[in-house]
């Protein structure tokens, strides 16, 4: 209590310590100090036979204080003293039987050799990272199962919800997908003129910007982006449903949560990347026009002639088709791991970051797959 | 333990005020919830606050506790205006209380122990020693299991949550706690044993509870007063007695109603 500082606790032996008197406040606010009147407590009444604690003097008792005074009581009880409370008000009598004390089993820490410890650990790991592809698989499976039903009873078909998420994940990620193409179609202009300046090739770098932006930057871009924009988003709000046991309140309506909640997010994921893949590709196009034109001096008219000579319709295609995958996993990997939240805010941000980890990591796995296909098949 | 009725005793509280609340206006858009509401709470008494759903209950408790901004009007705690005070004093004020939210606030990344030494850890010096025991004593207090300790807020039930936050709230013996329906979603007996448990403590520590509650059973067995809220403002306090005689409406159908008129008999008026 407020006053505690201003009325230490003390302790004060007579008649050579058979009889102790305890004044001042013995509450939380002094409990270092408590403690070590505690101690004193059972240092002075070690050894006789019995001890008189007189309690008149304590103005202030809160349970830590009648826990030590307990406590005290106790060490003395096992040196056989023993000890009798005497003048304490009421209220603190009922405290101190509150509080009386006991042993609290304290569960013993388990003692794991390092090696064991480590081997363990990676066994661990191995198996959740099984487990965890197992998982994916069977949820892409639940998932492709949910849309085979939706495609069949259009009624279920959540449109509303859908076009929500269409404005959440694409119109909104425009903006920033549009300015980040741009500066990179910039930079790539620069470095490409730059560079290829040494060798006098330096009206390559308009070939260069094309087939670079439209089969690789501009949907790995947009993907890496979507994932850390709208996959934390998808993760962090199915997580919090998870959490407050929406999800299960779903359930027992007899609704498939992946239908109702994961459905219209993927597949507005799916419709939107390669829309804004389009607009990323065309931004970051113009930031490359405008840099050679203002860098490298080749006019906006020459660019367009030589972009037209250097990519055709399937360089652009090549980089649209690889967006809905990218979506799909990304989708996939935020609902999971949405669902996997378990009870705490903890667990809720552990997820969101492993969501946008393996989301980025698999969107590039995934481009290096798509470019060895295209090489195989010669597109 | 003891029977705690304490009430119709019919004479004004004893004890300085605790907390006073003035022409209390607040609001959230348009729509004004407390209307001009005046209270006091006595120092060592037991309020139970009562009123229909949605009437404010949580809104003023958390009003006093500087959570909502206020309109209009004054509270004080200890004789002071808590959002007047410096930081510090501030500080040191906000430890006197201790706080049952209605839906427990545990933090969920702690466990049960370490959800109750938290506000030790954070604002005493204490060694790790005392402050585990002190911990296990307030958890056996509040009637857990010593094996609640080391679980997580997700892995307690209802009635487990709401003993385990109470604990926490109750972990740096505060002068004054606010409860926030404490037995709301408790099974009879359990909700029984709670009223017992915050008797036996508000006699012990001396505290002074803040109680919003619907629960006509810890209306009875230990609030020391009553106020009821409607419309913003406080249409009725006093010993249980009191609001029973009164013909507001809504205080009429609560307490004479199907539930309310059992009570009613039991009382004698
Ligand atoms: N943060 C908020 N924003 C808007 N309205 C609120 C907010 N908190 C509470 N209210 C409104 O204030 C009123 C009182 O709510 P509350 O105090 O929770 O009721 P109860 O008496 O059941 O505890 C309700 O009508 C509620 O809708
Ligand atoms: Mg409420």
């Amino acid at each position: 209590m407020a006053a505690a500082a201003s009325n230490p606790p003390d302790v004060s032996p007579a008649e050579g310590g058979a009889r102790l008197a305890l004044v001042g406040d013995w509450t939380l606010a002094a409990s270092r100090r408590l403690e070590d009147k505690s101690q004193q407590i059972v240092d002075l009444g070690k050894r006789r036979e019995f001890v008189t604690i007189d309690l008149s003097g304590v103005s202030h008792l809160d349970t830590a204080g009648a826990w030590l005074i307990n406590r005290a009581r106790r060490n003395l009880a096992g040196e056989r003293v023993g000890v009798a409370l005497e003048h304490a008000r009421p209220e603190h009598g009922i405290m101190l039987e509150e509080a009386a004390y006991r042993d609290f089993e304290a569960p013993a820490p388990r003692r794991v050799p390092v090696v064991v410890q480590l081997l363990a650990d990676l066994g661990r790991a191995v198996a959740d990272g099984l487990g965890e592809f197992y998982r994916g698989v069977s949820f892409l499976g639940e998932f492709m199962a949910a849309m085979a039903y939706v495609a069949t009873h259009p009624r279920h078909f959540r449109l509303t919800s859908l076009v929500v998420h269409m404005e959440a994940i694409g119109l909104r990620s425009a903006p920033i997908i549009i300015l980040i193409n741009i500066l990179v179609g910039g930079i790539v202009a620069q470095q490409g003129i730059f560079q290829l300046l040494r060798f006098g090739a330096s009206s390559y770098t308009v070939s260069l910007i094309g087939i670079l932006v439209l089969r690789e930057l501009g949907v790995l871009l947009t993907s890496i982006m979507i994932a850390g924009r709208s996959g934390s988003a998808i993760t962090a709000e199915i997580g919090s449903m998870k959490m407050r046991e929406e999800i299960d309140a779903l359930r027992v309506m007899g609704l498939d949560p992946i239908e109702v909640l994961i459905a219209p997010r993927v597949l507005a994921l799916v419709i939107s990347l390669p829309i804004l893949t389009f607009i990323a590709d065309i931004a970051a196009l113009f930031g490359g026009m405008l840099v050679s034109w203002g860098y490298g001096g080749i006019s906006p008219a020459a660019f367009l002639s030589l972009l037209k000579e250097a990519i055709a319709l399937h360089t652009f295609l090549v980089g649209v088709i690889k967006a809905p995958f990218m979506a799909l996993v990304i989708g996939l990997i935020a609902a999971m791991d949405g669902l996997a939240t378990q009870g705490s805010a903890e667990s809720l941000g552990r997820q969101v970051t492993s969501s946008v980890v393996k989301s980025i990591f698999m969107v590039i796995v995934l481009d290096g797959l798509f470019a060895i296909f295209f090489a195989a098949i010669d597109y | 333990m003891t029977s705690h009725a304490k009430h119709g005793s019919g004479g004004k509280p004893v004890g300085d005020v605790i907390i006073s609340v003035r022409d209390l206006f607040v609001g959230f858009g348009d729509k004004l919830v407390m209307k001009g509401l005046d209270l006091d709470v006595y120092r060592g008494e037991v309020l139970g606050f009562v009123g229909g759903s949605g009437q404010g209950k949580s809104v003023l408790t958390r009003a006093i506790l500087g959570l909502v901004p206020t309109r209009g009007g004054t509270i004080r705690i200890f004789g002071q205006q808590r959002d007047k005070l410096p930081a510090p004093e501030r500080k040191a004020l906000e430890q006197r209380w201790g706080v049952l939210f209605q839906n427990g606030a545990l933090f969920s990344g702690l466990t049960v122990k370490q959800n109750i030494q938290m506000p030790m850890r954070e604002t005493r010096d204490i060694s790790p020693r005392l402050m585990d025991e002190l911990a296990m004593l307030k958890i056996e207090l509040v009637g857990l299991k010593p094996d609640a300790a080391d679980k997580f807020p997700s892995e307690l039930s209802g009635g487990m949550i709401k003993r385990a936050a109470l604990a926490r709230a109750l972990a740096l013996d505060p002068e004054l706690v606010f409860l926030d329906e404490p037995t709301s979603g408790l099974d009879p007996i359990g909700a029984a044993e709670f009223d017992d448990l915050i008797a036996t403590l508000q006699e012990t520590l001396g505290l002074t509870v803040f109680m919003v509650t619907h629960d006509l059973d810890s209306l009875y067995s230990i609030c020391d007063r009553i106020a009821a809220l409607a419309d913003g403002k406080v249409i009725a306090e006093g010993p249980l007695g009191t609001l029973l005689a009164s013909d507001h409406p809504w205080l009429r159908a609560y307490f004479h109603g199907v539930r309310g008129g059992r009570l009613a008999a039991v009382i004698p008026e």
